[in-house]
């Protein structure tokens, strides 16, 4: 596709946000020593690689016109169910790891049948399954359980050395893997194009003959699998399990997405987008960070502030768009041509 | 007889009503003592009273929720409201000792009615800003009000600057804590503002507006209400009440903590709406119910606790209430019902 | 023309609950040619389509495609046959671009991945044989409506379609656009593809059609070659020559009052560009101005400027000789005028209040949310209006859903009879309730009028508007064409007027 020299109202946003990331990340480079340099940026994606993996979950549902509420909830149980089982059954991590990943996807199976079937509302369904999950963590547990595990340990600590002094985790690495699987399954597959189809317009997917349903159950089961996937993640980067991990991470997941570029009425956006918006979300804590004298919950407030931004652009964008074919009209007289003829 | 009965059955509040009853009974038969109430120092003590007093914040909010709802609308950001408006007038009370006539006490930084009173200020900022951004800009309700939602808990800690603020200027405490002829004084507040919404919304064309919008906008509209309006105005409530909730939290525990301070309270009020029998879809509401509703999170609350249960699988209860309430409204699964009744019925 | 015919339905019927709404219709189809189907509002030209798309099944009669029975189950059922179908409003999504739009749901694969360099070279050919070339990969919300249609066709034709039916294209194109599409069905027809084409436009009727058929009430009136049959002649056969005595009768007894001599409204070259040419108008109060056309003359579209739903973008409106500008509905319900919509579900009533809420709400919304009617006095309002205008329901606390569409009609009438207006707009008031309902609220019309009401009153049914009105204005394709005495005027001299000059 030809994503590439054409600017509009689709791809204005996500260039908007890459610029801002280069601009935030620029000037953390001049305001700060040691700030500009490859592993600084690096980090970026290590730190935030369950958030990233979670984002591309919650982009696709996004994309449908729903959203998910339960992603941070199912980062919680994953990594209680993981620990559980790791620590006090003493499973091998390769039973452990397919194992979550299934109970992530059957928990997004059944909210998404639940939204499709009996046409209930996805912000209700997925706050039932955020209060569902986050409650599971505590029948497992009401303490943290640290991960002890070798392997988990081996995992954790595992860096992939690029030239001298620039390295990624394994996490990273995964979660890279992830996006790139993500834009594949959205841009190259009908799975994908039916996501965007009913995002555009659910009524028209159905008469052109899309499987809607189908495709709505399935985006509810992949933000699950992500979810899980993510939890995982958080499991290699915490090495414990807690009820309290990952608390508000739905909303991080769709302020990231927003600044992304993904619009919160469905049908448009990138799954790349999302990536920047974490690593956006993850500048800002940087700076925060480096700065030392700012408190980390600037943090919030600069992310509350970008969400109203982009909002606002995205509101601006939707009513231009009406006029945009206005401004293309490529078959009307340059002046006046739809004035009507008395 | 049965006539009575079947119009009992049909009024919106009877489930309400009968699970809130099966609620107390429960906890009757883990707790004999559930219903006992002894008279302490003038102040009345007991389960009940304590299920009231503890529900107050949650009826407040659930009260404005129950009207942002009715326009077909939801606001998620009050929780974060809760944060700013406690972390206002708990820095603004404080507390600093100091020695009067040779006796330590606590005075307050600026009087207390001043605090008060900027407390609800701020909140009613924060229900301006979300009526403008809902009503004026046009967003979807759950995209506007989240805005608020990431940003105000990051808001309320700088105001806090990431400490727990502790009060300990003695009035103050009056407010979460204090008894009137033996009754908590936070149950005079929720009935206060029941009873003046009940005034607004029944003596008033408010009620009807409201509904009338909910139901269908174009027609409200084309009879010349001015929808934009009223739910601007509507948020603009719903962060008062939110902001009143706060003065009550903050009272209660003493201290406002920026972090946890109404911590998925939004959440919870959006329930007990649900419970009391308005539709999350908007259009005719039930303040009465939205109590009702409250009140049987709470005492859900309370029968997990007495059940000796740790408090968080409170949430797995919650889960399936949310779950069973939606599935009850769905009209997928009548029609699903009605179906099958009409097929059984058919072949028998 | 060839003499075979590629599509044959024969005495297609097909009722619902309590209606008939096909009564052995006919249509055949040659290759090579536009045929335009006719018919008023429920003559039955859209369940006829739907028969034809799967939509609905028909419950006698059948389809023949080349010579063999088909039975189309759904919209994609009758595609893959060859009937491909371009609705009134495009059903693509906006979000995707020209060449996804033709090929989703059929995507070419190349291994794993969805071949996008075959979608576009496709997309673009399959353009470029309509006549269109436009840059495929772009989205297709940024092109004009026209272009979106020619893309819908493009999707329905990527199939190898042999029939391809259009329902009201061009409901929503301006000229240039109208033109456009016309060349591209020109170049289809040479390809030998036949044309259903629905249509109200007479204009475009007789620019593209080779042959008509006319529906009326349900059955098949005929077919004709469109050069064979007059304008006057094919208005004529659409509505039928029972003229409603009743309303002669009727009307020659009333409206003997002169007017006052100034208006009540006066509107000057009020219009919007791809909605309604500049138009005039003078309404009296104590009078009935008719609108006068056919379905998309441009009457709805009037009247929701008139009441500050739509914005217009010429011309001005005087109220009692002072100008106003009514730039929302509020404003005008301030001026004194009401107005009850087409859409009577989703524009009218509020489904869920009770009929007293509703009969109040516009009375009370003028009052303002603290001058509250005492529920004693709307009970009695409500009441009142109940008895007055016949609405029939056991009490006023019954919720207006549950209401018969005429006695939600009538209920909507005393919605704005209880603000006291000055104009009363009335889009379609008697659409879809029975006919003595009808009866009812057009002798309440001739009431309030009598009473000093100036009354715009819309309808499809001409029988009626030449029963009510004092005056007519007519409309043909979004203009006004002219305005004739309700009391000198019959039918034909309105549909002469419809149809224009040559007829």
């Amino acid at each position: 596709m030809n994503l590439a020299g054409t600017i509009n109202t689709r791809t204005l946003p996500l260039l908007v946000t890459s610029v801002l990331f280069a601009l935030l990340f620029g000037f953390g480079s001049v305001s700060y020593d040691n700030f500009f340099s490859v592993q600084v940026f690096l980090n970026l994606l290590i730190d935030n690689a369950f958030v990233a993996v979670v984002a591309i979950g919650m982009t696709f549902v996004i994309l449908t016109g729903g959203i998910d509420l339960s992603v941070g909830s199912i980062v919680a149980l994953t990594t209680m169910v993981t620990a559980a089982l790791v620590e006090q059954q003493h499973w091998s991590i390769w039973v452990v790891v397919p194992l979550v990943l299934a109970i992530g996807s059957l928990f997004g199976l059944l909210m998404g049948s639940l939204i499709h079937y009996f046409r209930m509302q996805p912000f209700i369904v997925t706050l039932g399954g955020m209060f569902l999950a986050r409650g599971l963590c505590y029948v497992i547990s009401i303490d943290s359980i640290a991960i002890t595990d070798p392997t988990y340990a081996a995992i954790s600590e595992y860096r992939i050395s690029f030239g001298e002094e620039a390295f990624l985790s394994v996490s990273a690495i995964i979660s890279l893997l992830t996006l790139a699987l993500a834009i594949f399954l959205a841009q190259y597959t009908r799975f994908g194009r039916t996501v965007y189809a009913i995002g555009g317009n659910e009524r028209s997917a159905l008469l052109m003959g899309l499987p809607v349903g189908r495709t709505k159950i399935l985006v509810y089961t992949l933000s699950g699998f992500c979810s899980a996937l993510g939890g995982v993640l958080v499991t290699f980067y915490m090495l414990s399990g807690y009820g309290l991990h990952a608390l508000g991470l739905e909303m991080d997941a769709i302020a990231a997405a927003v600044i992304g570029g993904t619009l919160l009425t469905g049908g448009v956006g990138y799954v790349a987008g999302s990536l920047v918006g974490v690593m956006i979300l993850g500048v800002i804590q940087s700076l925060i960070a480096f700065d030392g004298s700012l408190s980390s919950w600037w943090t919030r407030i600069a992310i509350g502030v970008l969400l109203c931004a982009f909002c606002l652009m995205q509101r601006l964008l939707e009513q231009g768009g009406s006029n945009l074919g206005a401004i293309f009209s490529y078959w009307k007289k340059p002046a006046e041509g739809s004035a009507p003829a008395r | 007889m049965k006539n009575t009965l079947s119009q009992l059955t049909r009024s919106h509040l009877f489930w309400p009503c009968v699970t809130l009853v099966l609620l107390c009974l429960a906890n009757v038969y883990f707790n004999p003592g559930f219903f006992d109430i002894e008279v302490k120092d003038g102040h009345l003590y007991g389960s009940v009273i304590d299920i009231l007093n503890r529900a107050a914040p949650l009826m407040l909010i659930a009260m404005g929720m129950t009207l942002v709802i009715a326009t077909r609308g939801i606001d998620i950001s009050v929780g974060a409201t809760v944060a700013i408006a406690g972390a206002v007038v708990a820095a603004l009370i404080g507390g600093s000792l100091v020695i009067k006539d040779g006796v330590q006490t606590y005075v307050s930084n600026v009087p207390m009615p001043l605090a008060i009173v900027a407390a609800l200020a701020v909140a009613l900022l924060c229900g301006l800003w979300n009526g403008l951004l809902v009503a004026g800009a046009g967003m979807q309700p759950i995209v506007a009000t989240l805005i608020l939602m990431v940003a105000g808990r990051g808001v309320a800690q700088l105001i806090t600057e990431g400490q727990i603020v502790t009060v300990y200027y003695e009035p103050f405490f009056f407010i979460g804590n204090g008894f009137i002829f033996g009754i908590p004084v936070s149950l005079y507040i929720v009935a206060v503002v029941l009873a003046v919404l009940l005034l607004l919304t029944k003596r008033t064309a408010l009620g009807l507006f409201i509904e009338s919008v909910g139901i269908n906008p174009v027609a409200s509209r084309f009879s010349g209400i001015s929808a934009r309006a009223l739910v601007f105005w509507v948020y603009a409530f719903c962060a008062v009440t939110a902001g009143i909730a706060a003065l009550i939290i903050t009272s209660n525990v003493k201290s406002a903590d920026a972090n946890n301070a109404g911590l998925l309270l939004e959440l919870d009020a959006i329930l007990a709406v649900a419970l009391g029998g308005t539709s999350l879809a908007g259009g005719r509401f039930y303040l009465i119910g939205t109590l009702i509703g409250a009140l049987i999170i709470q005492t859900l609350t309370y029968a997990i606790y007495s059940l000796g249960v740790p408090p968080e699988i409170n949430m797995v209860v919650k889960a399936i209430v949310v779950f069973g309430v939606c599935l009850i409204q769905s009209p997928a699964l009548r029609d699903l019902l009605m179906k099958h009744a009409f097929r059984t019925g058919g072949t028998a | 023309m060839k003499p075979t015919p590629v599509l044959v339905m024969q005495d297609i019927c097909k009722s619902f609950p309590g209606v008939k709404a096909l009564t052995d219709a006919r249509l055949r189809l040659f290759p090579g040619e536009v045929h335009a189907l006719m018919g008023q509002n429920g003559a039955g030209k859209s369940t006829l389509i739907k028969v034809l798309t799967g939509v609905e099944s028909p419950d006698s009669g059948q389809i023949l495609l080349k010579d063999q029975p088909i039975r189309p189950e759904s919209v994609d059922d009758a595609q893959k046959l060859g009937i491909s179908t371009v609705f009134q409003e495009v059903n693509l999504c906006p979000n995707l671009s020209v060449a996804e739009n033709i090929f989703i749901g059929r995507f070419p694969m190349r291994g794993l991945a969805i071949d996008w360099k075959a979608i576009e070279r496709d997309a673009r050919k399959a353009l470029l044989a309509l006549n269109i070339d436009i840059d495929v990969t772009r989205t297709l919300s940024e092109f004009p409506v026209a272009i979106q249609q020619m893309v819908a066709i493009a999707r329905a034709l990527s199939t190898e379609a042999q029939v391809l039916i259009l329902d009201e294209p061009t409901s929503s194109l301006d000229e240039d656009e109208v033109e456009r599409l016309f060349d591209a069905l020109r170049e289809l027809k040479r390809k030998g593809i036949a044309i259903l084409f629905v249509t109200h436009f007479l204009d475009q009727t007789y620019a593209i059609s080779d042959r008509i058929t006319v529906l009326r009430n349900g059955e098949f009136i005929g077919e004709y070659p469109a050069a064979e049959l007059g304008r006057l002649e094919l208005i004529n056969t659409m509505v039928g020559r029972d003229i409603d005595e009743a309303g002669q009768a009727a009307k020659s007894a009333s409206s003997a009052d002169r007017p006052t001599d100034r208006p009540f409204i006066s509107v000057q070259g009020l219009g919007a560009a791809g909605r309604m040419h500049p138009i005039d108008l003078d309404i009296y109060q104590g009078q009935v101005l008719g609108l006068g056309g056919l379905l998309g003359s441009g009457r709805t579209e009037t009247a929701r400027m008139l009441f500050g739903i739509d914005r217009a973008e010429s011309g001005t409106i005087a109220i009692d000789g002072a100008p106003v500008r009514l730039n929302s509905p509020r404003k005008a319900v301030r001026q004194g005028i009401a107005f009850c919509p087409e859409d009577r579900k989703t524009e009218g009533i509020v489904a869920d209040l009770s009929i007293r809420e509703n009969i109040i709400l516009a009375l009370q919304a003028r009052r303002g949310i603290f001058r509250y009617l005492p529920k004693r006095v709307q009970t009695a309002m409500a009441d009142e209006y109940i008895k007055q205008l016949g609405i029939r329901t056991p009490d006023a606390e019954k919720p207006i859903g549950q209401l018969s569409g005429g006695n939600q009609q009538k209920a909507l009438l005393a919605r704005w009879l209880a603000t006291e207006p000055k104009m009363l707009i009335l889009d379609e008031p008697t659409r879809g309730i029975d006919i003595a309902a009808k009866l009812e609220i057009m002798d309440l019309v001739k009431t309030q009028c009598r009473k000093g009401l100036a009354i715009l009153f819309i309808s499809s049914e001409m029988s009626e508007v030449l029963r009510v009105s004092d005056r007519i204005a007519v409309l043909r394709d979004r203009q006004k064409v002219g305005e004739i005495d309700g009391k000198a005027a019959d039918e034909q001299s309105v549909f002469r007027m419809i149809a224009g000059a040559e007829a």
